[in-house]
Formats: C-alpha cells, structure tokens, sequence
C-alpha cells in the first residue's frame, strides 16, 4: 500500500472512530442535541471520506460497486499492512 | 445481521517481531478478560435488556469487540509471522507450535483453550451489567500490564488505544445500569 493511499485509508479510520465514539455516547445520552448535532457532522463527513476512498481504492464494505475484475478480494488484506 | 469492513478501528502497530510479547498478547485474543470473551458476552446478554438503551449498547460494545479481536489477531499474526523454529522454541511457545504453527488460536498466555466459562449470561440485566462493567476494568488492567511487559513503542501506542477503550466501555456500561436501574425502581412503584 503506496503512501497516500495509507494517509486516507487512516484518515477514514479516525472519521470512522470519532462516529463511533459519538454513537456510543448517544446510546446512553439519547437527547443530548448537542452530541446529535456533532454525530450527524461528522456522519456527514464520513460517507465523504468513504465514498472518495471507494472510488479509487476499490470497496471497503459490501453492497459497494466494484470495477472489473471483481475488487474486494485484492490485496493487502487489513492484518497484512503495515501502518507505521 | 453484520458487516465487515475491510479495515481495522486502529492502526496494529508492531516496532519489531518479538515471540515473547506476542506469547503475552495472545491471551487478549482467547483469555479470559479478553476481546472475545467480550464480544461474545456482550452479544448474548443483550436479549434480555429491559430498555432500549441497553439493547444498544451491549450489541454496539459487542460489535466493537470484534473489531478489537482483529487488532490483537493483526498484533500477534506480525510479531510472530517471520519467526524461525528456534525462536518459537526459545519464547517458550513450541507447544503453541505443534498445535498450531502460527495460526491464530483462541488460548491464554500459557495455551489454555478459551471458553464459555469466562462469561456468564444471567437473566438479571443489573446482574449482568455489574458483571461487564467488571469485565472491562479487568481487561483495561491486563492491557495495563502487557504495556508494563512491553518496550516497543509502536505496539504500545495500540496497546494504549485498546486500554483506553475499556475505560470508555466502562463509562458507558455505568451509565446503561443507572437507567436500567431507573426502569425497574419505576416499575415497583406503579
Ligand atoms: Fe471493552
């Protein structure tokens, strides 16, 4: 995996997270509208992120298009790259 | 139902390959304070819940387990995956090897097999909750004593996100069982 496909992969990994965090948080605080607002920003941003990574790097999920040949078997695998 | 998305939550970071560490770390793939004794406890007590906030957060802590289990799985697949014979020998994992070679397998830090008797599903959610709030200050300690174990810095800095994580787990496990809690002192009452 080059570099800058690396830097986006890990710049939609923390878009991903800050979601999850959000969303875990909401679980428990269901009307805290602030918390809301902030989810559904950075929601926002994400399905940005992951579409444009999708675009050029194949899909990351199912339900993704692919182009010829079929994308989602191509390698590295995640336990495969190395991240530092 | 799930999804798999061909990423991990965090990057696995590993300094350099070292048997020893990845020996300790295996127990946070099938120990039992570790991430599939979580998931896999997480996800069968949520049936049971009494509020929807607590279905919640035992299927979404429950999901995010997973995602930790592939970081200790991509953790140990790179610490031992250019390993000779003779080192597996000398970290003491020979018997690991026999068994297994270096596939990933669901053991503690001494080989012994995972299993269901690490968690419990007890039907009473306040039991329960008690139970996973426990669960996660006891996997935050052992991650707490692997980064003790470890001088990589690389590995480390992952270990200290998984650690970090359970705090967190813990926080919101609290906060599921004061609405829980709630629930059943209001329903006495009417
Ligand atoms: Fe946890």
């Amino acid at each position: 995996m080059n570099r800058e496909q690396l830097c986006q992969l890990k710049e939609l990994m923390a878009l991903e997270f800050t979601a999850l965090e959000l969303h875990l948080y909401l679980d428990t605080h269901p009307t805290d509208q602030r918390a809301l607002m902030d989810y559904n920003s950075v929601v926002q941003q994400l399905t940005i992120a992951r579409q444009r990574y999708q675009e050029r790097y194949g899909p990351i999920t199912y339900g993704e298009p692919s182009a010829y040949p079929w994308q989602w078997i191509n390698e590295p695998w995640p336990w495969e790259i190395c991240y530092e | 139902m799930w999804v798999y998305e061909k990423k991990l939550q965090y990057p696995a970071k590993v300094g350099r390959a070292n048997l020893q560490m990845a020996k300790y770390l295996i127990t946070q793939y099938g120990g039992p304070d570790g991430e599939l004794a979580a998931a896999l406890r997480y996800l069968t007590q949520r049936y049971n819940m009494p509020t929807p906030q607590a279905k919640g957060i035992l299927t979404d802590i429950g999901t995010e387990e997973m995602a930790h289990l592939e970081i200790i799985a991509t953790l140990v697949f790179k610490l031992m995956e250019r390993a000779t014979v003779d080192e597996i020998k000398r970290a003491g994992l020979g018997g690991y090897y026999a068994d297994h070679d270096k596939s990933l397998f669901y053991v503690n830090g001494d080989g012994v097999p995972w299993t269901a008797a690490y968690i419990q599903a007890k039907g009473d959610p306040v039991a329960d909750l008690h139970e996973d709030m426990a669960a996660e200050e006891k996997a935050r300690a052992t991650y707490q004593w692997l980064i003790d174990l470890s001088d990589d810095p690389d590995l480390n800095d992952t270990l200290k996100f998984l650690r970090e994580r359970e705090i967190v787990h813990f926080q919101r496990f609290g906060e599921t069982l004061q609405i829980v809690q709630e629930y059943i002192d209001c329903k006495k009452v009417y």
